[in-house]
């Protein structure tokens, strides 16, 4: 687990400050599982293993948007990179085989992976700023997931959407949350423990010092989107594993959402602070608030208020302790 | 050639009006005859909401900031209104904007008191006001939501068949910003704290003001051009302003104003709604499928932005 705890190179030294945000979403998520098995006390396995499978998507999702933001930038097209990859993944893998479905997934990825290098590129070379490059590419990607998919549909093999259902070693441990710890490691631990991270951390802490110190600032910030990509592509191959379908306006909600569960996460959109734990575990936060709701009789759609109101405070709570810690 | 060139890159407002006549150009070479006095009117009805919406956008994008809430409170405000007709236009009306007060009011403590990053707090902002309106929708099935007259003029009526009524509403609103912009204290300030947020702190302005006013300031147009949407349909539904956040950014950033805040204005903005709502007409007389469209309106938009960063580069 240490090694998916947030931590920053630019502050080394362990601050008591440091410690309390790096245990506050696991603290945050314990207590709002607490909350959960109190107002609705029959919570068993199979519970959990919905949750799992629902935040499934929106962990990868987190994670995409968490490589772009600790770079200093921000990727506002990861919806519609999900929503090509969900509809791309349903329509070719609905009469396909197992074997094949992997070997069309395996396609995906790369493509995700080119989808994001085209964002990266464009904030690279063209000098348009971040938003506007993401807001306008998200739009031409939703377009182009229509393209495909032009109504909800598709399928894909039942050995394929078995993957992730179920619970093969312990009730309690529902095969969806080891896919995500799966595919978030594989996604994260070689950016976290290479040079690469180095580099993406670096040059959204300062890109000036970065750049000074000799780090191909650009570089960094493309390969930063190409992750973002793979872990879109990820999402979305997540979203047909666990839906069966693809839908090509699925994605809008995973743009916000993703921006939701890093900033609330603990990463800094200044860039440069910021891990996956924390990220990841608000997405199973952000999935299980609805669920609470309904067990408290409550209108689902107030989810979606309390999504943007804990965006609104954790940032708020940011901000003030900034602010605090400037007047000392 | 190179002085010409020159020449654009001091005026790009000439760049932006010479692509605007080459759009227009390109519509009349494709179709002839589609261009007439008709289809103006008709253009400047469909680019007045957008420029309504885009003179909020310019306002903090000037301080280098963005919001992306804007959306959400055209579709509320829109919605409200319909809503609340029963209980006679001018409370519908009033409950309508004061959605935009309130949104505004939040961002603007937000980003100017917390010194929030505009964009997660106007995004989450935004996604609070779509969910309390889905909220406040069920609840509201069993009412007739209608109209009023008033902004059904406003937003689909022509004096004399030809003259849009929301162009002078658009036109008010153009004075006032141009005007607000480069001869009140308030414009020159959006400008100063754009340019150097720090500076002005050290010059003893009070920052945080000016940054709240400027947030209320374009949520409540964003409220406006809601209603200039909504009488232009005459349907109220929860995504009547979603296709308008993406260009309410794009024609300020086509326009020449910086992201990044300091530079810009909102003539450029106008040119630029003017632009992306004929670009729209060109796509249309294109026939080609709905997605193909959303793609090369995407494009296009990219390739003028880069366009402008490259001409203004050096």
């Amino acid at each position: 687990m240490s090694a998916l705890s947030p931590a920053s190179p630019r502050r080394a030294g362990g601050s008591m400050a440091r410690r309390l945000r790096s245990l506050g979403m696991p603290l945050l998520f314990a207590a709002a599982m607490l909350a959960t098995v109190l107002v609705h006390p029959r919570f068993d396995a199979y519970d959990l293993q919905s949750l799992a499978l629902g935040a499934l998507p929106l962990a990868l999702a987190a994670a995409a948007q968490t490589i772009v933001v600790i770079s200093g930038g921000i990727d506002l097209s990861v919806g519609s990179l999900i929503a090509v990859s969900n509809v791309l993944a349903a329509s070719q893998m609905q009469h396909a085989s197992f074997p094949q479905s992997i070997g069309i997934a395996a396609l995906i990825l790369g493509l995700g992976a080119l989808m994001g290098a085209t964002n990266g590129l464009l904030v690279a070379v063209s000098r348009i700023p971040d938003v506007v490059v993401t807001l306008t590419t998200g739009f031409i990607w939703g377009g182009v997931a229509l393209l495909i998919l032009e109504r909800p549909g598709g399928g894909a093999p039942q050995a394929f959407l078995d993957i992730a259902a179920g619970t093969d070693l312990s009730p309690w441990l529902p095969n969806a949350l080891i896919v995500m710890v799966l595919a978030i490691a594989a996604i994260w631990l070689p950016i976290r423990f290479s040079r690469i991270g180095l580099l993406i951390y670096a040059t959204g802490s300062d890109p000036v010092a970065a750049f000074r110190s000799g780090v191909d600032t650009r570089r960094a910030r493309l390969l930063a989107y190409v992750f973002g990509g793979i872990a879109c592509a990820a999402g979305g191959i997540a979203l047909t594993m666990t839906t069966g379908i693809g839908a090509p306006l699925a994605g809008t909600y995973y743009t916000l959402s993703s921006v939701a569960a890093s900033v609330i996460g603990g990463v800094s959109l200044n860039g440069g602070r910021g891990g996956m734990l924390g990220p990841v575990i608000a997405a199973l936060l952000l999935t299980l608030i609805p669920t609470d709701l309904i067990f408290l009789g409550i209108d689902p759609n107030y989810g979606q208020v309390i999504q943007g109101t804990l965006i609104v405070l954790v940032v708020m709570i940011g901000g003030f302790a900034a602010f605090m810690q400037e007047r000392k | 050639m190179s002085a010409a060139l020159d020449f654009l890159r001091r005026r790009t407002i000439f760049a932006l009006v010479l692509l605007l006549a080459a759009f227009i150009l390109g519509i009349e070479i494709a179709r002839p005859g589609t261009v007439t006095p008709l289809w103006a009117s008709n253009a400047l009805l469909f680019a007045a909401p957008l420029a309504i919406m885009g003179a909020g956008q310019t306002l903090v994008m000037l301080t280098g900031g963005i919001d992306l809430s804007v959306a959400s409170v055209a579709t509320g405000s829109a919605y409200l209104l319909a809503t609340n007709a029963a209980s006679g236009d001018l409370t519908a009306l009033a409950i309508a904007l004061s959605l935009g007060l309130i949104v505004g009011v939040v961002n603007g403590l937000g980003v100017a008191v917390l010194r929030v990053q505009p964009l997660v707090m106007t995004l989450g902002t935004g996604l609070m006001t779509g969910g309390v309106m889905i909220v406040y929708s069920q609840e509201m099935l069993a009412s007739q939501p209608h109209v009023p007259a008033m902004i059904q003029t406003l937003g689909a009526g022509k004096v004399l068949g030809l003259v849009p009524v929301d162009l002078f509403l658009w036109v008010a609103v153009a004075a006032l910003m141009l005007f607000g912009l480069s001869r009140t204290g308030f414009g020159r300030l959006l400008y100063a704290i754009g340019d150097n947020r720090e500076a002005c702190q050290l010059a003893g302005i009070r920052v945080w003001r000016v940054i709240f006013v400027d947030y209320v300031l374009c949520a409540l147009l964003a409220a406006i051009t809601g209603l200039v949407l909504v009488g232009g349909t005459n349907a109220a539904d929860l995504s009547l302003a979603d296709s308008y956040l993406l260009p309410s950014v794009a024609c300020v950033i086509i326009g020449g104003t910086s992201i990044f805040g300091g530079r810009g204005g909102y003539a450029g903005t106008i040119v630029g709604a003017l632009i992306l709502t004929v670009l729209t007409s060109l796509l249309t007389l294109l026939d080609v499928p709905e997605p193909i469209k959303q793609i090369l309106y995407g494009a296009i938009i990219l390739s003028l932005a880069a366009a402008y960063a490259r001409l203004t580069e050096a």
